[in-house]
């Protein structure tokens, strides 16, 4: 079960994330993790959120140009090692990643990862075959 | 149905306008040169006189008119008539410069809006249509142009003016207009906000646009024609001829039939000066044979354009011009290279994007850099900056194909370029040149 993440154009100006970030809390929209991919001109901030569909309405009703990805989650034991071993699993199937962040999560002794690959369905089969947990959008929210 | 205002002579036989002109022009001639001291004098430079013109063809005879001219002679210089047979006066807007001002007689102000009234028919208009005009009222003479063709007409004229785009909506749909009046990219800014209230454009009685005052290309008709559901026609004009309905688009949609019989277009080679073939682009001129205050001779406009003469099948006889490709004053040159922001605009619209776009030009350590900003759509956009980058050189190819000189592309923010309700601000020329 992938996880929503929504991603918006934001330009390289003072204030823009201050403001994409007001319009979600003014709708109570939690933030769990999030990623800025950045270029001289302008960013993409990407989001793990509570209301996925509802932040994409807000976000767009403010004019800003929004899309919703379906990336994976994975849990890691919090120990030396324990993103190398994960990460590994994709190599060896030639999987590449296009990008990942990582966040504190609820559980303890864990990390959460969040992964972007090109197929889900093949990347979900070999982390789980060599014994790494996936997340669903219900363990980040508990 | 008829969709003439005046069919005698929008179908008239060629030696009949033949006729007309040339009547029209003898008489401009001498009016120029008894009334208008710039025009007695450049006429005796050339050793001109009023008795050398007797026909249409001798036009070719008689110099030929510039902006600046109107400038060097501001504000009234150029006027013919004395002032208590002046009715009107309008202005343009004077970006690149000093603004130039233009005078109307009831006479001048009658033709000119038989010129919008056919327009307005060619477009489908009747006595009983609505007719909402958003051009600006006051001294451009988009509003007042077409509002008094459309009385001409015997519609009833909504005068909204521009502006204020949800009481447009609002207008449109609770008093049932038929036909709006506007530019083409406020057409397509009220599309935009109808589509964002949530209104069925196929649910408003609009079925006819007549659009102009500024480039605008066949893509742009496309996506006004699909944004209102309408039927977008082109209308042609400039204040110093007269303002809109100079020329206007017929039910074929593939050229404007000049008012001809009012103002007698050349198109001219903007080198030699010499008028081209039919078919063939050059500097398109005008000469104002139906006016009386401002008589302008063979005045230059800087547009770019060509005339056709075949007879067209709505039945209308009057001379045709193409949609003007560009100004011969718009042109950038780009490091030694000539630019048309509406070349610029095909390849936006090529690709598939929504023509919001604006060309940045600047001059870096002595070298021209030009920059085109191009709105970020949900169609461009993706999460991964690879994806993104990916489209950004496709654009980039595709305009160095095109303009053959390279230009750097830069995505911003939605609804962040400037969409003027007057003229669209499509270029920025930030060169101290």
């Amino acid at each position: 079960m992938p996880i929503k993440q929504i991603s918006i154009f934001v330009e390289n100006k003072p204030g823009r994330l201050a403001d994409i970030t007001a319009m979600l809390a003014k709708r109570d929209i939690d933030i769990r993790a999030l990623s800025i991919a950045d270029t001289t001109d302008y960013g993409i901030l990407r989001l793990i959120v509570s209301h996925p569909e509802a932040a994409v309405v807000t976000i767009r009703e403010e004019g800003l140009t929004v899309s919703a990805t379906n990336v994976l989650g994975i849990a890691i034991p919090d120990v030396p090692g324990g993103f190398a071993k994960a990460i590994k699993v994709l190599a060896n199937e030639g999987i590449s990643v296009e990008y990942a962040y990582a966040f504190i999560t609820p559980e303890k002794g864990h990390a959460f990862i969040i992964l972007r690959v090109a197929d889900n369905e093949i990347a979900s089969e070999a982390l789980t075959k060599a014994g790494i947990r996936l997340i669903e959008q219900r363990d980040i929210f508990e | 149905m008829s969709n003439y205002y005046n069919k005698e002579i929008e179908t008239a036989p060629r030696e009949y306008l033949d006729a007309i002109q040339s009547m029209r022009l003898i008489r401009m001639v001498y009016n120029c040169y008894e009334n208008v001291p710039f025009y007695k004098k450049k006429f005796d430079e050339i050793g001109l006189h009023p008795q050398d013109i007797k026909s249409i063809a001798d036009i070719v005879k008689l110099p030929f008119t510039v902006k600046q001219d109107l400038r060097d002679n501001y504000p009234f210089g150029l006027f013919a008539v004395p002032k208590e047979k002046l009715v009107r006066i309008h202005a343009s807007s004077g970006t690149t410069g000093k603004q130039t001002v233009v005078g109307y007689t009831s006479g001048d102000v009658d033709r000119w809006s038989e010129g919008t009234a056919r327009a307005i028919m060619a477009a489908g208009g009747t006595k009983s249509d609505y007719i909402h005009v958003s051009y600006g009222y006051g001294l451009f003479t988009g509003g007042l142009g077409l509002h008094y063709g459309a009385e001409k007409v015997g519609a009833t004229v909504i005068p909204v003016s521009s502006g204020n785009t949800s009481r447009q909506v609002q207008i449109l749909q609770d008093f049932g207009s038929n036909i709006i009046c506007c530019t083409p990219s406020y057409a397509m800014f009220i599309g935009e906000t109808i589509r964002e209230m949530g209104i069925d454009p196929e649910s408003l009685p609009l079925r006819a646009g007549i659009f102009g005052a500024e480039p605008w290309s066949e893509n742009m008709r496309r996506e006004i024609e699909k944004s209102l559901a309408i039927k977008a026609y082109d209308i042609y004009g400039l204040s110093e001829i007269a303002g809109p309905g100079v020329a206007y688009e017929c039910c074929e949609q593939n050229g404007m039939h000049i008012c001809e019989d009012f103002f007698y277009p050349e198109v001219v080679d903007p080198d030699t000066l010499e008028p081209v073939p039919d078919g063939t682009f050059g500097e398109l001129v005008f000469t104002c044979i139906g006016k009386e205050a401002l008589p302008l001779v063979r005045y230059r406009t800087r547009d770019v354009s060509a005339l056709t003469h075949e007879k067209c099948a709505c039945g209308r006889t009057l001379v045709k011009m193409q949609k003007p490709r560009g100004r011969t004053d718009d042109m950038l040159i780009i490091r030694g290279v000539n630019v048309f922001p509406s070349q610029v605009e095909h390849v936006i619209l090529s690709l598939g994007m929504e023509p919001n776009y604006q060309i940045v030009v600047d001059r870096v350590n002595n070298l021209d850099v030009m920059t085109v900003k191009i709105e970020m759509s949900e169609l461009l956009f993706s999460d991964s900056v690879r994806q993104i980058e990916e489209t950004e050189r496709r654009i980039t190819a595709a305009l160095q194909n095109t303009l053959g000189v390279s230009a750097t592309v830069h995505l911003v923010e939605p609804r962040t370029l400037p969409r003027s309700e007057g003229k669209a601000v499509r270029v920025v020329d930030n060169r101290k040149l």
